[in-house]
């Protein structure tokens, strides 16, 4: 409790800029401007074969709700602010990197391949060094996996390096 | 009678009864891995039942929400940490008595409280989900829009959390489900040009990505944590002093979770805090609370698996899921061709009776299998998360590839895995996004064609005494938080 009054005070002393609340409410409220503008670029119906409301009204319904709501948390956040958050660490941002290596392994090489590495750069770098264990993680149990969707459930993996040998 | 045979058929088919032992065996590994759970665990084998007919995939996954929701009491006994949200309530008396050296009858009275808890709730389900059903008859198209906010007035109301947020994540999900072609005039929407999304963002990404994938990223935060475990010799049944001291508290928290389950919210988290401060309310020794009362674990435990029939009750007679999990079946009914709501209950009473017999089997199973078994499945706690969650991200890709076979698929999964961590992080629950996902086509569909009906006068809504009814319980669903702010807010500080 005591911990939780610390990081509360630690946030009060922040310009309110640099305070999580603002950081996230003006995110929310930015990105729902942008789409509540693309809503203004949807093809419009005319009124003999539009029955109801037009497909953008409800969208920009709900955007405007969100806006309003996130406004809401702002002001209260101003009464009652957010626990100051701990900085996240180096694993987590290369947990992260390794999504980013992912998608573009997936796009570029293979499918496969990118389970693969992704498999073996997480498990390295939570701290896992032994080498069976990564092997176990990065090969073994993804061939197992895609067999088993391969077999059973008659799936096609996009082409790539290796499913190209595969199944030629 | 008739129905009675109906619940018992699962026991006369062999294909049905190892899908129960395999769904049960599988509920309970994933609900001892903390992180993990039964909506993950069901969105993940959602593709699987493809190879199954409607009523074993069906099964399969009920049998997964009522084993995994029990499976979280054993590591919130053992180490501390609550296996699913819903036995977050737990650890606070179980660990403690654990502490003491008494893990086994800890564990004993986890086991016994969630199987009369998850019984109590399918005899609920048996008796309310028709008349419930019957009722939806009266219902049209503006009813079943008001009914629809209500669940999500609901949701922001008695989810966790504070209500703007999940009312700004219900909405977010509502604005999800909007992606793609309009179903009423094909007209594409937020699809910026990219074919792939003209049909919408399917449920699995989404799901798969705001539970598993976030889970991935947050015990990437996580992998110094140390988890002091309690070694377990073997669980113990209830003494007949324990059984005195908490039957009162199994049958009033068994009653509360069915309850809570019904309603559009997040089933058995929710549940269990409410079980677990109403046992404390009504204890004769509420000062043994969080020192290892026995009577806390009842209340936390009868409380949450009393959810899971509960939650059934909307999602088998309207077609609104009563929680995330329930959100993965409903899913897997529509995957599967069977559509929830009145007609199925005069149509196929076979394949629902089917559905509330296996459920009161998996409470079964899970006893036998938490009694004998518990040890062993402490030990999966045991698998270092380096490992573990590399293997996840495996079965997760091919899973969410699996559907419609398409690499953006799982880019969105990916980037909802990115998103759902940022939202826990602040304090946006997840829940609502998948609830919203889900009504939003309900939502949407029924406000247009209410309006059709009522030629565009918003003001007719008004005259249907049911639309009013509903209305009038969103409000007050909306004046709720500042009720219970001040009775559930100590539970959530302790947790």
């Amino acid at each position: 409790m005591k911990n939780v009054q610390k990081h509360k005070r630690a946030n009060k002393s922040l310009p309110f800029f640099f305070k999580d609340e603002f950081k996230v409410s003006f995110i929310i409220i930015f990105i729902s401007i942008i789409l509540l503008f693309t809503t203004f670029t949807f093809d419009v119906v005319p009124p003999i074969l539009n029955r109801g409301i037009q497909p953008a009204t409800f969208p920009k319904a709900l955007l405007i709700f969100i806006i309003l709501m996130t406004l809401l948390t702002f002001y209260l956040s101003i009464q009652n602010p957010w626990k100051n958050e701990k900085k996240l660490p180096k694993t987590f941002f290369l947990t992260l990197l390794s999504f980013v290596i992912f998608v573009i392994i997936s796009k570029t090489l293979d499918f496969f391949l990118a389970i693969s590495a992704l498999s073996i750069f997480v498990s390295y770098c939570w701290g896992e060094k032994r080498f069976f264990y990564l092997l176990l993680v990065g090969i073994i149990f993804p061939i197992i996996v895609f067999i088993f969707f391969e077999t059973i459930l008659g799936l096609r993996f996009p082409p790539g390096i290796i499913t190209n040998i595969y199944y030629s | 009678m008739d129905n009675l045979f109906l619940m018992l058929a699962p026991l006369f088919s062999s294909k049905l009864l190892l899908v129960l032992f395999f769904g049960t065996l599988f509920g309970l590994i994933l609900g001892v891995l903390p992180g993990l759970g039964p909506t993950t665990g069901g969105a993940l084998i959602l593709p699987f039942t493809m190879t199954l007919d409607p009523l074993s995939a069906i099964v399969l996954l009920t049998s997964i929400y009522c084993a995994g929701t029990y499976g979280g009491a054993i590591t919130a006994v053992l180490i501390n940490t609550p296996g699913t949200p819903a036995a977050a309530a737990t650890c606070l008396d179980g660990y403690p008595l654990a502490q003491k050296g008494e893990a086994g009858r800890a564990l004993g009275m986890a086991t016994v409280s969630s199987t009369v808890g998850g019984i109590f709730s399918v005899i609920i389900l048996v008796f309310f989900a028709p008349i419930l059903a019957q009722l939806a008859y009266e219902f049209g198209q503006p009813e079943y829009f008001a009914l629809a906010i209500f669940g999500l007035t609901m949701l922001a109301s008695i989810g966790e959390g504070s209500p703007v947020k999940n009312l700004i994540a219900g909405a977010f999900g509502i604005l999800i489900s909007t992606v793609g072609k309009d179903f009423m005039t094909s007209i594409d929407r937020f699809t910026f040009g990219i074919n792939e999304l003209t049909e919408g963002i399917g449920f699995i990404p989404v799901v798969v990505g705001l539970f598993a994938m976030s889970e991935m990223l947050t015990q990437s935060t996580l992998i110094n944590q140390v988890f002091n475990r309690i070694a377990l010799k073997a669980i113990k049944l209830p003494s007949k002093n324990d059984y005195k001291k908490t039957w009162k508290t199994i049958l009033r928290s068994s009653g509360i979770g069915s309850f809570i389950g019904v309603l559009p919210a997040e089933g058995g988290t929710v549940a269990s805090l409410i079980g677990y401060s109403e046992a404390k309310r009504f204890s004769k020794s509420p000062e043994e609370f969080g020192n290892g009362s026995i009577e806390g674990i009842a209340g936390a435990e009868a409380a949450n698996n009393a959810a899971t029939g509960g939650a059934m009750v909307p999602t088998l007679a309207l077609g609104i899921p009563g929680s995330a999990t329930t959100a993965v079946i409903l899913t897997g009914l529509i995957i599967h061709g069977v559509r929830p709501g009145p007609d199925l209950f005069r149509e196929q009473p076979d394949f629902l009776y089917g559905i509330f017999g296996a459920m009161l089997i998996a409470n079964i199973l899970f006893f036998i299998f938490g009694f004998f078994g518990a040890k062993i499945f402490a030990r999966i706690t045991l698998v270092p998360n380096k490992i573990l969650w590399p293997m996840i991200f495996a079965v997760s890709v091919c899973g969410t590839y699996s559907l419609n076979q398409s690499i953006i698929d799982v880019w969105i999964m990916l980037f909802f895995g990115i998103l759902g961590f940022f939202m826990r992080r602040y304090g946006f629950s997840v829940v609502p996004v998948i609830i919203g996902l889900i009504l939003g086509e309900l939502v949407e569909g029924t406000l247009r064609q209410s309006l059709v009906i009522f030629d565009g006068n918003w003001l007719m809504f008004f005259t249907r005494p049911i639309v009013l009814i509903f209305f009038i319980l969103s409000l007050i669903a909306l004046a709720f938080p500042l009720i219970r702010s001040k009775k559930i807010n100590r539970s959530y500080d302790k947790v």
